[in-house]
């Protein structure tokens, strides 16, 4: 390979010309994720404040529509690595059910009030969710389809 | 042996003249680090249910102090002397470091939140009438940004780089690509977290 070819990379495979057929999983994970986070910090911020939930209760519905959107749209993908994706959203969803299951322990130890809790459940089940999706998505998009 | 050699493509001039490096065997999730993050974490449930006031500190100022370091050092030392590697130190390097980032990086930022939200919670601070409440709400957002960079940007590209280098033929543009995004993004979080520390130190010492 010539010197020029190598300074302007290689031509791109099949796999990066697939990328372009893909749909935005990746950002529609990271618009449920930044509404999720949004959600929780806005509750976070009003702990021991009897405020109002409707901020919260909105920006959960919006996650939620999100990313309900999200797994329809991934789900009608034709041509994918679905079995690299089911392995690592598995494990994916293992990890990231412990580190909610201690968010919620960590709630529930300190009496937060049931409206709240059961937001907070909401988000952090989105949460769950939403990132080993992420996850198993960016894995699969670069891997060889099974024929 | 069951190294795989990359096809590098986007090597720099005077690079490509030798084989293609090889990758060394790697486990995606190193199994020795399991262990040790679960006890942790099993550590980390016990300091929120004793609530003692030493272990949740332990947790908070350990795990913080751990996850700038590794995001600054990352991101200002390592990146810049892996971007001047050769290729096959480059491939080496990343087949032995990445793994241990999918371990080391979730259990930092779970001990850190959970045990930091914990002591807030634990010496009122969380409180609206705490006086210093919009400083508290500040670090929420900036680790609130950190999250979503860290999960939506650098942990799908450490796993991304992982899988692409067990391929038989592993990409080697893409693996330069992706660490780009996982160096850049530690950078990132790396420079967010001393807003934080900033933050954090000035309450403390309230």
């Amino acid at each position: 390979m010539s010197v020029e070819a190598q300074a302007a990379g290689p031509p791109p495979d099949e796999i990066d010309a697939r990328q372009a057929e893909l749909p935005p999983v990746a950002r529609l994970a990271a618009v449920t994720l930044t509404l999720v986070v949004a959600g929780g910090i806005y509750m976070a911020a009003q702990i021991g404040h009897p405020a109002t939930l409707v901020p919260a209760v909105i920006l959960a519905i919006a996650a939620g529509l999100v990313l309900l959107a999200n797994l329809i749209v991934l789900s009608r993908i034709k041509a994918f690595a679905w079995n690299k994706f089911f392995q690592v959203f598995g494990w994916a969803l293992v990890v990231y059910l412990v580190i909610a299951g201690i968010l919620e322990y960590v709630f529930i130890f300190d009496h937060t009030p049931a409206r709240q809790l059961v937001l907070f459940s909401v988000m952090l089940a989105m949460f769950a969710i939403d990132v080993p999706l992420l996850l198993g998505f960016s894995v699969a998009r670069y891997q060889p389809v099974p024929t | 042996m069951t190294d795989t050699a990359v096809h590098v493509g986007a090597a720099p001039p005077g690079d490509g003249m030798g084989p293609p490096p090889r990758v060394p065997e790697f486990s995606i999730v190193p199994l020795i680090g399991i262990p040790i993050a679960a006890a942790l974490l099993v550590g980390l449930i016990v300091a929120i249910a004793t609530n003692s006031l030493w272990a949740l500190t332990f947790f908070h100022v350990g795990g913080g102090g751990l996850w700038t370091s590794i995001d600054l050092f990352l991101g200002l030392i390592i990146g810049p002397i892996l971007g001047r590697l050769s290729i096959p130190a480059r491939v080496e390097f990343t087949a032995k470091f990445m793994p241990k980032m999918v371990v080391i990086m979730p259990t930092l930022v779970a001990m850190t939140l959970g045990s930091g939200f914990q002591l807030a919670r634990h010496l009122g601070n969380l409180s609206v009438s705490y006086p210093h409440h919009g400083w508290l709400v500040a670090s929420y957002v900036i680790v609130g940004v950190m999250a979503i960079i860290a999960l939506g940007l650098l942990e799908p590209a450490n796993l991304a780089v992982l899988f692409e280098l067990k391929k038989p033929h592993p990409n080697g543009e893409r693996i330069g690509r992706l660490m780009k995004v996982f160096i850049y993004t530690a950078g990132i979080t790396g420079v967010m977290q001393v807003a934080t520390i900033i933050i954090m130190t000035f309450l403390a010492s309230r």
